[in-house]
């Protein structure tokens, strides 16, 4: 049983960097309907330059903000620059500007900041959380910058203006522009907001998972997974998506036999599935009405 | 997130492309055959590799065309119907001693039967699901052909190596060049009856459901045996071009068949003009060629001008070589007027 509890919680801290993750993944979604495989790499880059910025002796909150107001910026750029001209190319012409970006993003990083792998600060500590050795000060306060950005999506989303006119543009685009609401700049909106969301799934990733330029692969495929299991239509979904898978993969691990590193991930993966055959819309999504 | 009741009229995944518009004129086709004929007759060796590369990839393109462009549904997990079609060809070759010719059926048959039963859960899935779920398959494939049970057969990490085939009849050519033929021989029957598929009821039923899955069904398409028959063909078709694959390149391993193929397929795809059956082999062109061209021009930032040139296709042509073909017809048919 204790052996049970332990990986539990050890499932929930690395959880906690898969709902980061899934939660700007489901943003992004929220905005543009599509999921943004370059997303990641996206993170990578901005982790980069908060790393740089720390190396030019700035402060850690102060490199903090900086970044994510940079994020901000780069993602409304990327999406006014490259996107916006692919708004009416088919989605799978669309999907292919995603992998060019990633690949462009990801080369360029290892350009500037090279292959090595470089460690990363963490302003909670390293020291275990409440006696306990399975999650330290660092996992304890990943989670809970996670659930506060939950929290103040949620604010944002029901409470203010802007954040009205955002579910507007992305649920039903023809209304809300006959409303006056600027649809194509609430999509920009939306790639701002994931590219911050991002940067601090980055930054909390980092000091776990050590700073280089391929460290999102891994991540992200399973905030997809956790995004989808959680249903993308639905931030908090993402978020208890990301947990539970943090948790299947550390169960399969230890209970399941002969299940190594390497096949933890096929596993995770299948138990999704199994899951979205079930309950296609995901756990929390609502499923879509079709007309004909 | 909004409380607004969703009521979406279901956007297409897939354009719509009519059956006429997927193929190439008869003479322009002969010509195109003629010139793969001639070619290998003047280049190296090495040459004659790439094209017969070429052609396998275009075949595996061809395939992911017939199910995204022909039915309409997403995959990302081409890569392990690729490795299945690769392992079981270089199983029978070197454990068994079949001949070469004879894997491909078989790897056909049991990619065929592979993809059928994937294509049973994945029904239920649609859209970035179904691409989930795909991709999942794609991400396995590797580890599955890595796990020691199966050593025995697959040569764990370290893979197998197939014996190229020399040429039948004591005819005077090089490896190369036969296997060449072979595959061209292999790739134009394909073509053909994927064509031919297309053009037949069940193509129609694809095309159905590719452009509106609830009025197909009301129409008497049995969709779920469709949707699955779909998946079915083609992966035994992208199995027979691993399977070819396998017997040019003399070796399979796990890391030959990663989701950086599945993910290079589409890009052909993609790039090819999706639903544009011979865009397949232009698709495949850029998949094989671009990276290599991507190196020569910066070693460290390789990744960045392969993206880049990507960017450029796209947004130059956001439908692919099919676009560029529609617009080289025209021209053609206003020089003649």
């Amino acid at each position: 049983m204790e052996l049970f509890t332990n990986q539990v919680l050890a499932g929930i801290s690395t959880g906690a960097i898969y709902a980061c993750m899934a939660l700007a993944v489901v943003m992004i979604y929220q905005a543009i309907d599509h999921l943004n495989f370059a997303q990641g790499e996206m993170a990578m880059f901005s982790t980069f330059i908060s790393w740089q910025l720390m190396q030019w002796g700035v402060p850690y909150w102060f490199a903090f903000v900086l970044t994510l107001g940079f994020s901000f910026i780069g993602g409304i750029a990327i999406e006014r620059v490259l996107f916006k001209p692919l708004a009416k190319a088919p989605i799978l012409t669309n999907v292919a500007g995603f992998i060019a970006l990633y690949s462009i993003i990801n080369s360029c990083a290892g350009l500037i900041w090279d292959f090595t792998i470089k460690q990363y600060p963490t302003p909670f500590g390293s020291s275990p959380f409440l006696g306990s050795q399975l999650i330290s000060t660092h996992q304890a306060g990943m989670i809970g910058i996670t659930l506060l950005m939950l929290l103040g999506l949620f604010f944002f989303f029901r409470y203010t203006r802007i954040g009205l006119a955002m579910r507007a543009a992305a649920s039903v685009p023809e209304s809300a522009r006959l409303v006056g609401i600027n649809t194509s700049w609430m999509i920009a909106l939306g790639w701002g907001m994931a590219a911050a969301i991002g940067s601090v799934a980055g930054m909390m990733i980092a000091p776990v998972v050590f700073l280089e330029p391929n460290m999102m692969l891994g991540v992200l495929i399973y905030g997809f997974a956790a995004a989808v299991l959680g249903g993308l239509t639905s931030p908090f979904g993402a978020v208890i998506g990301g947990f539970l898978v943090g948790i299947f993969e550390n169960l399969v691990g230890t209970y399941i036999p002969g299940v190594g590193n390497e096949l933890k991930l096929p596993i995770a993966l299948a138990l999704i599935i199994t899951v979205l055959v079930v309950k296609p819309a995901g756990l929390f999504g609502r499923p879509i009405v079709k007309r004909v | 997130m909004s409380a607004a009741e969703e009521i979406v009229v279901e956007g297409q995944a897939v354009e719509a492309v009519p059956k006429r518009a997927m193929t190439l004129g008869t003479g322009t086709s002969l010509v195109v055959l003629a010139v793969l004929l001639l070619v290998p007759l003047v280049v190296k060796n090495f040459i004659i590799f790439q094209m017969t590369m070429l052609l396998i990839y275009g075949v595996a393109v061809l395939a992911l065309n017939i199910l995204t462009g022909g039915s309409g549904q997403f995959s990302l997990g081409q890569s392990a119907f690729y490795a299945i079609g690769a392992y079981t060809s270089a199983i029978l070759m070197e454990t068994f001693g079949v001949n070469y010719a004879l894997t491909l059926p078989i790897a056909g048959i049991i990619c065929f039967g592979a993809g059928f039963l994937f294509g049973q859960p994945a029904l239920r899935l649609s859209g970035v699901y179904l691409a989930l779920a795909t991709f999942a398959l794609a991400t396995a494939m590797p580890q599955l052909l890595k796990l020691g049970y199966f050593e025995k057969w697959t040569g764990g990490v370290q893979g197998l190596v197939v014996e190229k085939p020399d040429a039948p009849f004591g005819l005077p050519m090089s490896q190369d060049m036969w296997l060449y033929y072979f595959t061209l021989v292999i790739t134009v029957a394909i073509y053909v009856a994927s064509i031919n598929l297309l053009r037949s009821r069940s193509g129609r039923a694809f095309m159905a459901i590719r452009d509106n899955e609830i009025a197909a069904s009301s129409m008497g398409v049995n969709v779920a045996l469709y949707k699955t028959l779909a998946f079915g063909v083609s992966a035994g078709i992208t199995g027979v071009a691993g399977a070819l694959g396998a017997i040019a390149v003399q070796f399979v391993a796990p890391d030959s068949y990663t989701i950086t193929l599945a993910i290079s397929l589409f890009l052909g795809m993609v790039v090819g003009g999706v639903g544009w059956l011979p865009g397949s082999f232009v698709g495949s062109a850029f998949i094989i060629f671009v990276p290599n061209i991507a190196e020569s021009v910066s070693k460290g930032l390789s990744g960045a001008v392969f993206g880049v040139l990507l960017f450029l296709v796209i947004f130059l042509v956001p439908h692919g070589a099919r676009q560029v073909a529609i617009v080289g017809q025209q021209l053609a048919a206003r020089l003649r007027r």
